[in-house]
C-alpha cells in the first residue's frame, strides 16, 4: 500500500480511538438530558475533577492503581447523587434556562476548586500500560488509545444493555419519556434522576482516568467536555447509539482534517472541525442523526 | 373498600377544586363518577392516586382510606404499592418505548420477575391485539390500542382498584364496546375494583353498579346505577333524552347545563 493511503488509514484508525474515547464522555451528557432534559455544561468539568481525585489519591496519598480508581469512580457516585438533591432537585420545573445557568456556574466553580484543593500543577496519571507504539508500517497507534477505547466500548456497550434490557433502564426510558405517567406507575422519578447524575459521574470518573493519562491532569483536561457539544449534536442529544456514533464522526473528522489542513496552517485544526461540521449538521439534521423525533400520528 | 370523607383539594394554595367530595367504592364493584367539564372528576382521581402533589395540588380536608387505611398524603409510588393505580384520560402511553416496555414500565412495583411475566400473559389474554404488536413503538398503535395498552400497563402492578378516566374519549363505539366487555372481564375474573370516570353516561351507567354525579366540587346525585339511568336529571344531561322522548341537541342540553345547577 502506499504511504498516502496508509497514512489515511492511520487517520481514520485513530480517530475511531479517539472518538470512542469521546463517545464515553458523551454519554454522561446524554444519560443525564435523556432522564432528566437537564443539558449539562459541566460534564467536562465532571471529567475533570474525575482525574483530579484520581491522580491525587495515586500521588499524594500513594494509594494503588485499582484503589485509586474505585476511589474516584465513588467518589464521583457520590458527587452525581449529591449535585441531583442539592442544586438540580430544587430546579425541577422551572425553565430550562435555569438548569442551564445552573451546570453553568457548577462549570466554573469546579474549574476554581478543583486546583484549589488539589494544587495547579500538572499532574500525571500514569497507567500500567506500555509506552512502547504499535508500528503499522512507518505510522503508529499507542497501546494507552487502544486500551482506553477498548473499555470505553465496554461500557457503552454494557450501559446500552442497562436501558435496552433492564427493567431500571426501561423504567428510566419510561421516565425520559413522560414524568407524569412514570409517576402514575409508581416509578420513583426523583430516584432515576439522581441515578442518571450518578451514573454520569461513572462515565466521567472513567472518562477522568483514560484522558487524564494520555493529556495529564490539571484544568485544562476540562476542554475535552468542548467536544460532548458536536458528539451530541450530531447524534441526537438523547441518543446511546447517537453518541457512539457522533463521537466516531468528530473523532475521524478532526483527525483527519488534522492531518491533511495542519501542516498548511499550523495546527489548530482539531479544534475547529467538528464544530464547522456540528453547524452543518444543525442546518441540516436538527435532533441529530439519532435523536428522537416526537411521534405524531396521522 | 376504597373510601372518600368529605375531602377538599386545594390547587396553589388558592384554587378550591373539590368541595366536600364524599364516596364509597365497594370491592369488587364498578363505580362511575360521572360529570360535565371541569366538574373535578380528574381531580378526584388524582387525589386517591397521590398524583396531585406533583401539579401542586394539596387535600386539605378530610380523608381517602383504602381498606381502611389512610392513603392521602402518601406519595403516588407508595399507593401504586398499596394497589391503586390510576390510568389517565388521553390514552397516554409511553410512545417511545415499545408495547412490551410499556408493560414492564407499568410492572415497576412488582418485585418479582416470574410475576412480570405472569402478569404480562394475563394481560396479552385479555386484550390479544397487544401480543400481536408487542415489539411496535406504541406511539405508531391505533387508539384503541392505546387504550387497551394503558389500561394493561396499569394491570402490571396487579392492583386492587384501577382508576379510569374516560377510556372511551374519542375511540369508535365498537373499540369501547370492546374494551368495556374486558372491564367486566376483569372484574367478574379478578375481583378489580373499578372507578370509572366517563362523560358518556348511557355507556358508563350500563357497565357500573353504582354511580355518582358531580358538579363544581360536590357530588350531586348518588345511587346504583340501574336507578341514575332512570332518573330525569340524568337522562336529560347526559344521555340526552327529555321527558318527551325526543334527543336533545347538543347545544340545547349545553345551554340549559348552564343555568341549571343539579341541586338548586
Ligand atoms: N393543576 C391545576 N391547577 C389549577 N387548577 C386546576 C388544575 N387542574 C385542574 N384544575 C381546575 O380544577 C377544575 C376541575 O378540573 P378537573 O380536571 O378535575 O375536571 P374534570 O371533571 O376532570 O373535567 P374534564 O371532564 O374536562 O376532564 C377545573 O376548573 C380546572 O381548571
Ligand atoms: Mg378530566
Amino acid at each position: 500500500m502506499s504511504d498516502t493511503l496508509n497514512f489515511f488509514f492511520l487517520l481514520i484508525g485513530n480517530g475511531v480511538l479517539i472518538g470512542l474515547m469521546y463517545a464515553l464522555i458523551a454519554l454522561g451528557f446524554v444519560l443525564v438530558y435523556k432522564a432528566t432534559d437537564a443539558i449539562n455544561f459541566a460534564q467536562g468539568e465532571f471529567v475533570m475533577i474525575a482525574a483530579i481525585v484520581v491522580s491525587a489519591a495515586l500521588q499524594a496519598y500513594g494509594a494503588p492503581l485499582w484503589l485509586a480508581i474505585l476511589i474516584g469512580l465513588g467518589g464521583m457516585i457520590a458527587f452525581g447523587f449529591g449535585l441531583e438533591r442539592s442544586v438540580l432537585r430544587p430546579l425541577l420545573g422551572r425553565p430550562i434556562v435555569a438548569v442551564i445557568m445552573a451546570t453553568i456556574g457548577l462549570a466554573a466553580i469546579l474549574r476554581g476548586v478543583g486546583p484549589l484543593a488539589f494544587g495547579t500543577g500538572v499532574r500525571n496519571l500514569p497507567l500500567p500500560i506500555s509506552e512502547d507504539p504499535i508500528f503499522l508500517g512507518p505510522f503508529f497507534l499507542t497501546p494507552v488509545q487502544l486500551v482506553g477505547a477498548g473499555v470505553s466500548l465496554l461500557f457503552l456497550a454494557a450501559f446500552g444493555w442497562f436501558f435496552m434490557k433492564s427493567r431500571q433502564g426501561i423504567a428510566m426510558r419510561a421516565v425520559a419519556n413522560n414524568q407524569q405517567v412514570a409517576m402514575a406507575m409508581g416509578i420513583h422519578v426523583e430516584r432515576y434522576f439522581a441515578l442518571a447524575w450518578a451514573m454520569a459521574g461513572v462515565v466521567s470518573a472513567l472518562g477522568g482516568v483514560i484522558w487524564g493519562s494520555m493529556l495529564g491532569v490539571d484544568v485544562q483536561l476540562a476542554l475535552v467536555g468542548l467536544k460532548v457539544f458536536p458528539v451530541v449534536i450530531l447524534g441526537g442529544l438523547d441518543s446511546i447509539v447517537g453518541a457512539i456514533v457522533g463521537g466516531l464522526i468528530v473523532g475521524i473528522v478532526e483527525n483527519v482534517a488534522a492531518g491533511y489542513i495542519d501542516p498548511y496552517v499550523g495546527g489548530g485544526t482539531k479544534d475547529f472541525a467538528p464544530y464547522a461540521l456540528m453547524i452543518l449538521a444543525l442546518m441540516i439534521r436538527p435532533y441529530g442523526i439519532f435523536g428522537k423525533r416526537t411521534i405524531e400520528r396521522v | 373498600m376504597l373510601n372518600l370523607n368529605n375531602i377538599e383539594v386545594i390547587y396553589n394554595n388558592v384554587v378550591l377544586v373539590l368541595r366536600g367530595v364524599s364516596l364509597q367504592v365497594k370491592e369488587g364493584s364498578i363505580t362511575t363518577l360521572l360529570g360535565a367539564n371541569g366538574a373535578g372528576k380528574t381531580t378526584t382521581l388524582k387525589a386517591i392516586s397521590g398524583l396531585l402533589r406533583a401539579e401542586r395540588g394539596e387535600v386539605t380536608k378530610g380523608s381517602v382510606e383504602l381498606a381502611g387505611q389512610r392513603i392521602d398524603g402518601k406519595p403516588a409510588h407508595e399507593i401504586v404499592n398499596q394497589g391503586v393505580v390510576q390510568v389517565f384520560e388521553g390514552r397516554r402511553v409511553f410512545d417511545q418505548l415499545t408495547v412490551e416496555e410499556n408493560l414492564i414500565a407499568g410492572a415497576h412495583t412488582q418485585r418479582d420477575m416470574g410475576k412480570v411475566r405472569q402478569r404480562t400473559e394475563a394481560v396479552y389474554s385479555y386484550f390479544p391485539r397487544l401480543r400481536e404488536r408487542r415489539s411496535q413503538l406504541a406511539g405508531y398503535l391505533s387508539g384503541g390500542e392505546q387504550q387497551m395498552l394503558v389500561i394493561g400497563r396499569a394491570l402490571m402492578s396487579d392492583p386492587k382498584v384501577i382508576l379510569l378516566d374516560e377510556p372511551s374519549l374519542g375511540l369508535a363505539p365498537l373499540v369501547v364496546e370492546e374494551i368495556f366487555g374486558r372491564l367486566k372481564r376483569l372484574q367478574q375474573e379478578e375481583r378489580l375494583t373499578v372507578l370509572l370516570v366517563e362523560q358518556n353516561a348511557n355507556l358508563a351507567l350500563g357497565l357500573a353498579d353504582h354511580g355518582y354525579v358531580m358538579e363544581n366540587g360536590r357530588i350531586v346525585l348518588e345511587g346504583p346505577a340501574a336507578s341514575l339511568r332512570d332518573n330525569s336529571d340524568v337522562k336529560e344531561f347526559y344521555l340526552g333524552i327529555s321527558e318527551h322522548g325526543a334527543r336533545k341537541s347538543y347545544r340545547e342540553v349545553k345551554h340549559y347545563r348552564r343555568r341549571k345547577r343539579w341541586l338548586s
